[in-house]
């Protein structure tokens, strides 16, 4: 057997914090990238206090904030693992609608009780992703492909279940969730908070998490390495369809009112939140704390162009360019040699 | 002096790659530019190819100042270079390969027969007209379309031509072509800067050597008196007593058996047995079935037919999870496709195959990677938290080393374990395969170095298409002997 004698330990770098080359550096982790998306997202803040007159900083407008995030929020979770792990998942806005609208029509339809709804709405989210992960996994199709299908096919059949909006606003327990607010903080962010804590711990700390960007990096080595890509794979997409159902879940109870065209679109903005905080469409980059950055810079901006009345169209065109501006950072940032 | 490098310097991140780098060249020379892995070769060619920029320094061009702003100005200056990785368009013919952006049009349309004769012209003037100008370049073996990436560069006639380990991948005739145009195109009054491991070709082929050590030039040799020794101790900056390690003594039992293993068009009814603390090697040329062999020992692929026993014992590995369990490792043929993920840090990468349970410890993935670097001496030492495209082609050879032996594994399949790696990170590995063998180890070791593969090992399996046509007791053949059971000859 391969015996391997213990040596003394290289001294490890001794600074904490270090910056060196325009790059800042803690614990050995490049953080340069944090750092700007940071400052991006303090100076919208910044800039968001006087152009609303003031209506920004209050405590409000703060909870309103958070409450809008927490789909936005859990969606790009699940979108950050089926990236990094080289793949992208266009079904989620659609799983948010058939999540929403079966818990919904569960509860208002069939008569079950809110929590069974709840977990009737969530469980089917990570079916999908079962679905779509298997067919990437296993059949070796697209990633774009098979869950474009799958973006198309549940919306078809949320369509199928309910052509009218579902209203749920007759039911307290359901809508309890989405309204419910403590020391300022919605329950609904708190949970999206603990979700990210929970995705953080098992993207950095267990095998399965770290294969997951060893996949989208370079597949064949990780099946070579005695790793099994196809459960990888579809981890990613089943972690990426609870977060969808949850978010559902969290919309409908926030809403009261379920149109089946729910969580159009959706998707879109969690891969932007992903890209903003630096993930890379090719897998194998990206991280937890700058999805973070992601999902507040999208969050705080929206809030701000609401709170001007500016008008959505103007809105759209302002998060493509906001987007570009922010990929071009990192890519200048980032740049090689 | 055409060619004028002046205290060039650069950096990427931390590491200082190159530190003041100064040469002078004139046209009609073959310069031949020698160094271990990570002194800094690649970087200066890529700087020339102005696809990296410099950090400081002077470059300097007949006289006038140059200044690379991109590949394209390095083109346009007269400088052409072959890199070690291919860069051809697989699903396009060699002419459009060839002629890439200056394709002969005809009313606005592709000229097609005049471009094909164009590029026959080109193959023909440079003697590498065994090459179909129609032909795919995915349907080439790996030395032609290496054959077809030198001769694109030469057809921007350059003056100024940066071959990288061109001899890499080539064997036999091949190299022998190469090795004329090199001379041809010297006596035309091309200024060649030549980069290899081969110390034989480049005391035989430069005019000049020039030795790089930790980002610097530390020798100048003249090939006619110079011996392949002086070059090694200049390289590892010590003395090199002996390339291979002494042979070890016995060998214990049986640890792996295959029996009549068949993968349809790949190999055919291959059996051997291999022991504990015995090094067998497996000696072929490319395309005789050695990696896929290794591959479906490992369970990377399934056998056909045949079987393998380990410690007695059948197994059938549907995944190469299940042959890790029982204890095999494979160190793939080709490190940046198969053994590292790039994007990762070193020290993920060293622990990419032992990651186990629940959560994982991050100090004691410290400590492994730590310990590994350490007991391989992968350069720089404090690479743990670089990312593995970083460090030089010989320390990544080491990081995926590193890999598979943190899996303790009882019989260690190294598929080419030295290529593109420099004599001094050689002599490491060789002695690193050699303890290990001491320790009861089994290592199966695949090789296309003749000399390797006779001086590391015990016995030699020799193949030839697929199918095993020789073994030999390693201390009592010569390489004329395998190499002449290899290409089918019969050795008297």
């Amino acid at each position: 057997m391969c015996k391997i004698n213990p040596v003394e330990k290289t001294p490890l770098p001794t600074r904490f914090v270090t910056i060196q080359r325009g790059r800042l550096e803690v614990a050995g982790n490049d953080v340069t990238m944090h750092f700007i998306q940071f400052l991006v997202v303090i100076a919208l803040a910044l800039i968001a206090n006087p152009l609303t007159n003031g209506v920004f900083f209050t405590a409000n407008n703060f909870t309103n904030l958070m409450r809008q995030m927490t789909t936005t929020g859990l969606l790009s979770l699940g979108m950050l693992f089926v990236i990094l792990a080289g793949g992208v998942d266009l079904s989620v806005g659609s799983i948010v609608g058939f999540s929403a609208i079966i818990a919904a029509g569960a509860t208002v339809n069939w008569g079950f009780p809110v929590w069974v709804s709840f977990l009737l709405g969530i469980v089917t989210g990570a079916c999908w992703g079962l679905i779509s992960g298997s067919l990437v996994a296993w059949f070796k199709l697209a990633p774009f492909v098979v869950t474009l299908a799958m973006m198309t096919f549940i919306r078809g059949l949320i369509y199928v279940y309910s052509e009218i909006a579902i209203s749920t606003r007759a039911i307290p327990s359901f809508t309890a969730l989405g309204s419910a607010v403590v020391f300022g903080i919605p329950i609904s962010t708190m949970i999206m908070a603990i979700f990210f804590v929970i995705g953080a711990v098992f993207l950095n700390r267990t095998p399965l998490g770290r294969s997951t960007i060893a996949i989208g990096g370079n597949r064949e080595t990780v099946r070579l390495a005695g790793i099994s890509v196809e459960k990888g794979i579809i981890t990613t997409y089943v972690i990426s369809g609870i977060c969808a159902g949850v978010g559902g879940i969290m919309l409908a109870s926030r809403l009261g009112n379920i149109q089946p065209s729910l969580g159009g679109s959706h998707e879109l903005d969690a891969i932007a939140a992903c890209v903003i905080g630096g993930a890379n469409l090719a897998g194998g980059k990206g991280t937890v704390q700058g999805t973070v950055m992601g999902v507040l810079i999208l969050a705080v901006m929206n809030n701000l162009l609401s709170l001007r009345n500016v008008e959505p169209y103007w809105q759209w065109v302002l998060k493509g360019m906001i987007i570009i501006a922010v990929v071009l950072l990192h890519s200048r940032s980032q740049k090689r040699g | 002096m055409s060619l004028v490098l002046r205290e060039i310097r650069k950096s990427y991140g931390r590491a200082e790659v190159l530190r003041g780098v100064s040469l002078g060249a004139g046209y009609g020379q073959v310069v031949a530019i020698v160094g271990a892995n990570g002194a800094g070769k690649s970087t200066l060619i890529k700087i020339l190819a102005g696809a990296v920029p410099k950090d400081s320094g002077d470059l300097e061009l007949d006289g006038r100042p140059l200044e690379l702003k991109g590949p394209r100005d390095a083109i346009r200056q007269g400088i052409c270079t072959v890199y070690q990785e291919l860069s051809l368009v697989t699903e396009l013919s060699v002419a459009e390969n060839l002629l890439m952006g200056v394709l002969p049009k005809r009313r606005g349309l592709i000229d097609w027969s005049a471009a094909r004769a164009r590029a026959k012209e080109i193959l023909t003037s440079i003697r590498f007209d065994a090459i179909d100008p129609a032909a795919k370049i995915r349907d080439l073996s790996i030395a032609k379309q290496q054959m077809v990436e030198i001769a694109k560069a030469l057809v921007s006639k350059p003056r100024i031509l940066v071959l990288d380990e061109p001899s890499a991948v080539l064997s036999g005739s091949d190299l022998d072509s190469l090795y004329d145009l090199v001379v041809q195109l010297r006596d035309q009054g091309t200024l060649v800067l030549y980069v290899s491991h081969r110390l034989k070709e480049v005391l035989n082929l430069a005019d000049r050597v020039v030795v790089m050590k930790d980002g610097q030039f530390v020798a100048e040799l003249d090939p006619k008196e110079a011996t392949e020794d002086d070059i090694i101790t200049l390289m590892a900056g010590r003395q090199i007593e002996a390339i291979y390690p002494e042979r070890r003594e016995g060998s214990g039992v049986p640890t792996l058996t295959v029996g009549r293993l068949t993968r349809v068009g790949e190999f055919d009814d291959v059996s051997f047995q291999l022991r504990s603390g015995e090094i067998l090697s497996i000696f072929g040329l490319v395309g005789s079935g050695r990696s896929e062999l290794v591959e479906t020992i490992f369970g990377a692929r399934r056998p056909h037919s045949g079987s393998i026993s380990i410690g007695g014992v059948a197994k059938r590995f549907n995944a190469p999870a299940n042959a890790i369990k029982t204890g095999l490792a494979l160190v793939t043929e080709d490190r940046q496709r198969t053994g590292l993920v790039l994007g990762l840090k070193v020290c993920e990468n060293i622990n990419l195959a032992t990651m186990h349970g629940l959560l994982l410890s991050m100090a004691s993935r410290r400590f492994d990677s730590e310990l590994m670097i350490n007991k391989l001496s992968i350069k720089p030492e404090r690479c743990r938290n670089m990312e593995a495209w970083q460090l030089s082609g010989g320390n990544q050879q080491k990081v995926v080393i590193s890999k598979w032996l943190l899996t303790n594994p009882s019989i260690l399949i190294l598929d080419e374990p030295t290529r593109g790696v420099d004599m001094a990170t050689r002599v490491d590995i060789y002695q690193k395969i050699d303890e290990l063998a001491v320790t009861g180890i089994s290592i199966l070791m695949v090789s296309s170095d003749l000399t390797e593969a006779v001086s590391m090992a015990d016995r030699v399996l020799v193949m030839r298409n697929g199918r095993v046509v020789k073994e030999l007791d390693a201390a009592r053949t010569s390489e004329d002997e395998v190499l002449a059971y290899a290409i089918g000859g019969h050795y008297v």
